[in-house]
């Protein structure tokens, strides 16, 4: 009690500091995001190689002292390729979790928020989720053309009809609440009960959504990557070291195992650290964190 | 409390043939409530009681248009509510307020005290800057919280703390009428009389005008100036809280005085029971919508919609056989 009436967070109850100290599962997830993070962000600097130096003598090499994570088929370094990869693959999934959560919150709050507008936009999401997630996203990207920021945003309306739904149901519910009329009886504004009551209220199923949007937006590049649809070849990213290490999986296996940890080890993070934010944004929880 | 003469002839709030309608299933309609008209005076506080399924609340709601009436008028200081646009209600909304039956779902569980108050002020421009948080000390202090207790969550409150949150709410645009919704259904016995002590003092502190709706028929012969009892979205009867209590003109109201416990061992009473339930507001009985309950009820009661007539000064009943009833002792 007395740690929530002392903290200077403006709501939820607890700094992200404090969290870090009290909940050592928090703090391992923010240090592995941090080191992902970073190297990917520095990866030019730090990697021993450049990710697309062909040496065909030390093609396939398990791990060693020279290379860390081994070769490929090409003689490429792998650790090399790893952390250049991380930057394509994490901007990507973060920005399709940024696209997809924007388009997500706006269509599921006016669904449920206005009655009106409820029909045709539930209509629209349904249609949407009819398609398989990656049928929708290649005709996205063929109608919108391959590139980077293309695949982000094709990806972001493929996952955003999700969250539109869990929004809507929930501000369906939170509209009713006596909180709700009780602002609505002191003519706060629609925007500002959308923001203030129902929004605030929403952060732990945006959070949770969140992390699996991260998740399967990395698979879904490599998928599109794969098809020819997605971020040029050239690039490495991380799925498409894993769909392309996939045939030496039985001979070198680190080719496609290194990769996947990548993306293991960022997604894990994340969750980590997106549930003890919601615990921290949640001041029930977080007076006992 | 006594009643009060009334200061001004004008009263406060005139409600004219309410009627909400719902949409029910199967192409029904629900009516919650039907033809509801009544009067609340400057600086009383006036009951409105019924079972649940009486159209109390609902009643309530629709005054602030949180509910959207179906027809009718509610005349508030000369102006028809009803007929405003949103643009134009909101500058009522600061001179309407309401208190909800439920403390927990009422606040807002993820905002500070000072952030649900802090709404309130925001949402009409008052107390900016630094007065704000000397306001909202002060409306803690109004009633009976301290300021310290500004910077905390809502679940950190029992449920009377939270009530008296509800309560700083409402005061917070300074309004001369207040809804109170059953503020004190929700509490412990020994709780609701706190709050209801505290409504009176504000009440009369800053001469508030109260519609209190509630079930509770004890609750409002100790508070309540003016009662009006309402039966599946009619009215049965309305008058001063005095001479209702002392001598029902309805059969439903006597009922329901019958039902209320009067503390005293040796107190004995003809009790008046009802069977069954509320009927469905979606295929109401004709004529009397009591009848279906009523222990007096004739032919007649089927055939005519009884209407409010009056029987004393501003006393109105509307039972189409209440002479005879007087008549025959059982009144």
């Amino acid at each position: 009690m007395a740690a929530v009436a002392s903290s200077p967070a403006a709501y939820g109850g607890a700094s992200f500091l404090g969290l870090l100290v009290r909940r050592k599962t928090v703090l391992f997830g923010a240090i592995i995001l941090i080191v992902v993070v970073a190297a990917a962000l520095l990866s030019p600097w730090i990697a021993p190689y450049a990710p697309a130096k062909l040496s065909l003598a030390n093609r396939l090499k398990p791990p060693s002292a020279q290379h860390l994570f081994g070769t490929d088929d090409f003689g490429r370094d792998v650790f090399s390729r790893v952390i250049v990869a991380g930057r394509t693959s994490l901007t990507v999934g973060f920005s399709v979790v940024i696209v997809s959560t924007v388009l997500g919150v706006i269509l599921g709050l006016l669904a449920g928020f206005f009655r009106r507008l409820d029909g045709p936009i539930a209509r629209v999401i349904d249609a949407m989720m009819a398609f398989p997630d990656i049928l929708l996203a290649i005709s996205l990207v063929a109608a919108l053309g391959p590139s980077a920021s293309n695949v982000i945003l094709a990806l972001g309306i493929v996952y955003a009809p999700r969250l539109a739904r869990i929004i809507r149901a929930s501000t369906l519910v939170i509209r009713e609440l006596p909180y709700v009329e009780a602002a609505r009886a002191l003519g706060v504004s629609t925007p500002r009960i959308m923001a203030n009551h129902v929004l605030r209220n929403l952060a732990s199923p945006i959070l949770v959504q969140g992390t699996f949007i991260f998740a399967n937006a990395m698979l879904a590049e490599a998928g599109l990557s794969f098809l020819g649809v997605g971020v040029a070849p050239s690039t490495p990213t991380w799925g498409t070291m894993i769909s392309q290490g996939r045939q030496f999986m039985d001979s070198a296996g680190w080719i496609m195992m290194f990769p996947g940890l990548a993306v293991v080890l960022s997604v894990l993070s994340l969750q980590l650290v997106g549930d003890g934010l919601r615990d921290m944004l949640d001041p029930r929880l977080s007076k006992d964190l | 409390m006594s009643a009060t003469p009334a200061q001004d002839s004008a009263p406060l709030l005139r409600v004219e043939g309410l009627k909400k309608h719902f949409p029910g299933r199967n192409g029904g309609v629900v009516r919650a409530v039907e033809d509801v008209t009544f009067s609340v005076r400057r600086g009383t506080i006036t009951g409105l009681v019924g079972e649940s399924g009486s159209g109390k609340t609902t009643a309530g709601r629709c005054l602030l248009r949180l509910v959207e009436p179906t027809g009718g008028k509610a005349v508030f200081d000369g102006v028809d509510l009803f007929g405003l646009s949103p643009h134009e209600m909101k500058a009522y909304r600061r001179r309407l307020q309401i208190i909800f039956q439920d403390p927990y779902s009422s606040l807002n569980p993820r905002m500070r005290v000072s952030g649900i108050l802090g709404e309130a002020l925001d949402a009409h421009g008052l107390a900016r800057g630094k007065q704000r948080p000397a306001r909202i000390a002060e409306l803690l202090t109004m009633v009976g919280l301290s300021p310290e207790h500004a910077r905390r969550f809502p679940h950190e409150f029992s449920g009377g703390q939270r009530q008296r949150i509800g309560i700083a709410r409402a005061l917070a645009v300074e309004p001369d009428f207040i809804v109170a919704d059953e503020p004190v259904s929700a509490l412990d016995v020994s709780v609701q009389a706190q709050i209801l002590n505290l409504m009176q003092d504000l009440q009369q502190s800053l001469g508030l005008t109260i519609l209190f709706v509630a079930h509770d028929l004890t609750v409002v012969e100790y508070l309540c100036d003016d009662v009006v009892v309402m039966y599946l979205g009619r009215i049965m009867e309305s008058g001063p809280s005095r001479s209702v209590y002392a001598r029902p003109r309805h059969p439903y109201t006597k009922a329901l005085l019958s039902t209320a416990p009067v503390p005293d061992p040796d107190f004995k009473r003809e009790r008046l029971i009802l069977n069954g339930d509320i009927p469905s507001p979606l295929d109401p009985p004709s004529g009397c919508v009591f009848r279906t309950r009523c222990p007096y009820a004739g032919d007649a009661c089927a055939e005519i919609v009884p209407p409010l007539d009056p029987i004393g000064p501003s006393h109105a009943s509307a039972c189409i056989r209440q002479t005879e009833l007087v008549a025959a002792g059982i009144l």
